[in-house]
């Protein structure tokens, strides 16, 4: 499959010239086109924000619903049809922030969806706001003396949480990215990748700063316990990039369905013909 | 044997008690008892938001006729605690009957169950072997014990029965032996699984949980896929998400939890996704009287949610309506691609009565699902406004929705000529549901001079206080779409010399709407907004005064 599958040739671009955006964007597309996922089949969720602009500028089919609340649909997309590949994108804003509450309870539910977040540490599309992630002494015109709330982690968090798949990648490694993403696709339940990124424009880290400020795991073949994940989750001298945690097996939320328990048909492609059950229902109440 | 106690249409029952004590266990299995007995039967229950403790009282009328309403009349009160009497002493007067339950009583509930069967001259058999059969799970020890208990109240039911020249003739009949018994909440449920409602993410609140429970009930059986949300906000987006992907789902809540749902319900507005949502309404604001019965939310479902969008609300006021109205909210929901609302409350969702048992057509859903083509456009335009619903996943064409304004395809856009254009689109699918209604049912006499106005639960305590109040110059009109509001309506409105809106709640909400859509003015309101149903009786004499 060529990745010029999922381009959109005709989009008007919203993005700053040289955002980080389009770098995840292309691993996303290169993921897809070595995984062989057809637009068809794949549907982009995503809600309110720069980052959430995601799914427009890619072949797919699209649910652009409400800041901070892609994880519901997502998860319900999923449990109707889990033949369909469902990627929901946001930003740390999206999120860490609006949305906090729902990536805690998506993470309980492992649905088999993968979460990529777009973080910047910033509020950006409306001009430069402290966001969850961002650090200690930010100024910005809203966090005047500089921000004081302890920065949202959502490594740690979500591992915490119980999430089965738990990465962090870096934009410019687009390769690495890459692979990230098609592990976390390939993943059986929820999987979390938090993709570090600069704002070019409200230039708050750059690109330097997150190479200096960041680290790959190693990669080998072994694969972290949780406790040790969740030691290195809360490294932050350096925030170290790669997979943090995997757990296999793990039932899903559709496959905790009744519905799904002894029919693997896609919910939605089920004929709906009730009546006479319900007239047997009905005459219970006699 | 005549007296003043002779009963020969029905009787008014009230259980009185704290929680705990299991009022609504046994009352609802009396109810039971006598329904099958051929008895027509009406159970409504009132109470207080707590675990153990308080004051509840069930309403148990039975009778020759049928009955589906509230009264206040009390004829036989059964107190499991003195302090009852004290709560219901604006109902009773000197015909009340009152029965106290022995302290010493250990199953207190069943003890009166006895006495009411003694009393009633009802034979022992059935409600004995109904007893047994309810109680199969708690064992021999608990069986024995409570039938035991019975069988005592059974016997102080005959004493007492002489003692106070009790007579019960109330005529039973075979067809109610046959029929069905069942509140609101399972009449609103089954609604919904006839609507082909396969899914359903909800977060419990008073009193629209139970619907939430009857599907999870049904969900083996039907294929729902069914979810507990973090919040009310997660369920209602998640909903819509279901419908995208092709289901058809609904969420089930009371007015504060809909607060929250109200971003939501604009993005269905805006991404044009059917949806289907129950409001028990409670008396509010914030957490209001949480156990308690109030139409006040009428408003809130008509206005909720930013910005500008097409709707369509149901309020039922009846089992028949429930039924009908939750399967219809499914039908029109997909056919119309947009929001539609069940408006019910404590008062409907949670009292009993026994009706005939529903006619069901065994024909398969059809679903307003066309499979897309390569250039498929989720936003084309077409002369109704309706565009053919594709979903991902099933044919050639990307499905692509977007809570900005969007361009055919489904794709964000600033283009403000564009915007006009899909407003427009929005605007034509309230035209074509208005064209559908459901239009509001009329009771009474056609040459009527007042004209009674009600929607929702009001309705069966509306029309038996016209049946009591016996004025010929009185009519009832029930809203069971209350938006639109069916333009056809108008001349019914604009015959009455006077207009009477009869809700519970405290503006008149109707009232106001009927205002602003047809600039009629209701002359006048009869309100109650105290947490407790319309009584039919109470309401008799309001009416009777016009």
């Amino acid at each position: 499959m060529d990745a010029k599958i999922f381009d959109m040739p005709c989009a008007d671009i919203a993005w700053c010239p040289g955002c980080g955006n389009f770098l995840i964007l292309k691993s996303l597309k290169d993921a897809l086109t070595e995984l062989d996922i057809k637009p068809e089949n794949l549907v982009m969720v995503s809600g309110v924000g720069s980052a959430s602009k995601t799914p427009h500028y890619i072949r797919a089919n699209v649910f652009d619903g409400l800041h901070g609340r892609i994880l519901p649909p997502a998860c319900a997309i999923k449990a109707v049809n889990p033949e369909l590949t469902v990627v929901a994108v946001g930003g740390d804003g999206d999120m860490y922030g609006e949305g906090g509450n729902h990536l805690i309870h998506a993470i309980r539910r492992n649905s088999n969806i993968t979460n990529i977040v777009h973080n910047n540490m910033l509020y950006c599309l409306t001009r430069k706001q402290a966001s969850p992630s961002s650090s200690y002494g930010l100024i910005t015109p809203v966090q005047t003396h500089g921000v004081t709330e302890e920065p949202f982690n959502p490594v740690a968090i979500a591992i915490s949480a119980g999430a089965t798949f738990v990465a962090r990648a870096f934009c410019t490694d687009t390769e690495k990215t890459k692979e990230i993403i098609k592990k976390a696709i390939l993943h059986k339940g929820y999987s979390l990748v938090d993709v570090l990124m600069p704002c070019v424009t409200f230039e708050v880290n750059s690109y330097k700063w997150f190479k200096e400020n960041s680290y790959y795991l190693e990669q080998t073949d072994k694969v972290f316990s949780r406790e040790e994940a969740f030691k290195k989750a809360i490294e932050i001298e350096k925030l170290p990039l790669g997979i943090f945690y995997i757990q296999e097996g793990k039932a899903t939320f559709e496959e905790n369905q009744t519905a799904y328990k002894d029919n693997k048909t896609p919910l939605v492609f089920r004929e709906i013909s009730r009546g006479k059950m319900i007239n047997d229902l009905l005459h219970s109440y006699t | 044997m005549t007296s003043k106690n002779m009963k020969d249409k029905g009787v008014s029952v009230v259980f009185a008690g704290e929680a705990g004590q299991g009022i609504d266990t046994i009352t609802l299995l009396i109810s039971k008892i006598y329904k099958k007995c051929g008895y027509n039967v009406c159970l409504t229950k009132e109470y207080m938001s707590r675990i153990r403790g308080g004051i509840n009282s069930s309403e148990i009328r039975i009778s020759k006729d049928r009955v589906n309403a509230y009264t206040d009349t009390i004829d036989f009160l059964f107190a499991l605690i003195p302090e009852a009497i004290e709560y219901l002493k604006k109902r009773i007067t000197k015909e009340t009957l009152i029965f106290k339950v022995e302290p010493s009583e250990r199953y207190k509930n069943t003890y009166a169950a006895g006495m009411l069967f003694g009393l009633t001259a009802i034979s022992s058999d059935i409600p004995e072997q109904m007893l047994r059969v309810f109680l199969e799970e708690k064992g021999e020890q608990v069986i024995n014990k409570n039938l035991e208990t019975f069988k005592k109240g059974y016997e102080k039911g005959r004493e007492l029965s002489e003692e106070k020249a009790v007579k019960i003739n109330i005529d039973a009949s075979e067809e109610v032996k046959n029929e069905m018994f069942m509140n609101g909440t399972e009449a609103i449920a089954l609604g919904c699984v006839a609507g082909g409602c396969n899914f359903i993410s909800s977060y419990p609140m008073s009193p629209a949980t139970g619907v939430f429970i009857e599907l999870v009930k049904a969900s083996d059986r039907f294929d729902i896929i069914t979810e507990q949300a973090e919040d009310e906000i997660s369920s209602m987006n998640m909903n819509i998400g279901a419908w995208y992907a092709g289901a058809r789902a609904i969420v089930t809540t009371s007015g504060g939890g809909f607060d929250l749902m109200t971003e939501a319900l604009s993005l269905a507005g805006i991404i044009e996704s059917p949806m289907v949502i129950h409001i028990g309404q409670r008396p509010g604001p914030a957490t209001g009287l949480p156990t308690k019965t109030e139409q006040g939310d009428l408003e809130l479902a008509l206005y909720a949610g930013h910005g500008e969008f097409p709707r369509i609300i149901y309020a039922p006021g009846s089992l028949e309506e429930c039924y009908e109205l939750a399967k219809a909210a499914f039908i029109n929901a997909d056919k119309y691609q947009m929001p539609v609302f069940l408006l019910s409350d404590q008062y409907l969702l949670e009292r009993s009565y026994n009706i005939p048992v529903i006619n069901v057509s065994e024909e398969k859903i059809n679903q307003n699902i066309i499979k897309t083509e390569k250039d498929y456009k989720r936003y084309q335009f077409t002369d109704n406004g309706l565009s053919p619903r594709g979903i991902p996943g099933y044919g050639d064409g990307l499905v692509c929705v977007d809570s900005d304004e969007h361009d055919e395809d489904g794709h964000l856009t600033e283009d403000c000529d564009l915007r006009v254009k899909m407003i427009h689109k929005r605007r034509k699918k309230l035209d074509l549901a208005l064209q559908n209604s459901i239009m509001p049912e009329f009771i009474g006499n056609p040459d009527y001079k007042i004209l009674l106005l009600g929607w929702g639960s009001a309705k069966n305590s509306i029309i038996e206080a016209l049946r009591l109040c016996k004025r010929n110059d009185l009519a009832f009109l029930h809203f069971k779409q209350v938006f639109p509001l069916p333009p056809e309506t108008k001349k019914l409105l604009t015959k009455a010399k006077k207009l009477v809106a009869i809700e519970n709640n405290t503006n008149g909400q109707l009232a106001r709407l009927i205002r602003t859509e047809f600039c009629i003015n209701i002359d006048k309101n009869i309100l109650k907004y105290d947490g407790l149903p319309f009584s039919a009786d109470k309401l008799a004499k309001e009416i009777g005064e016009l």
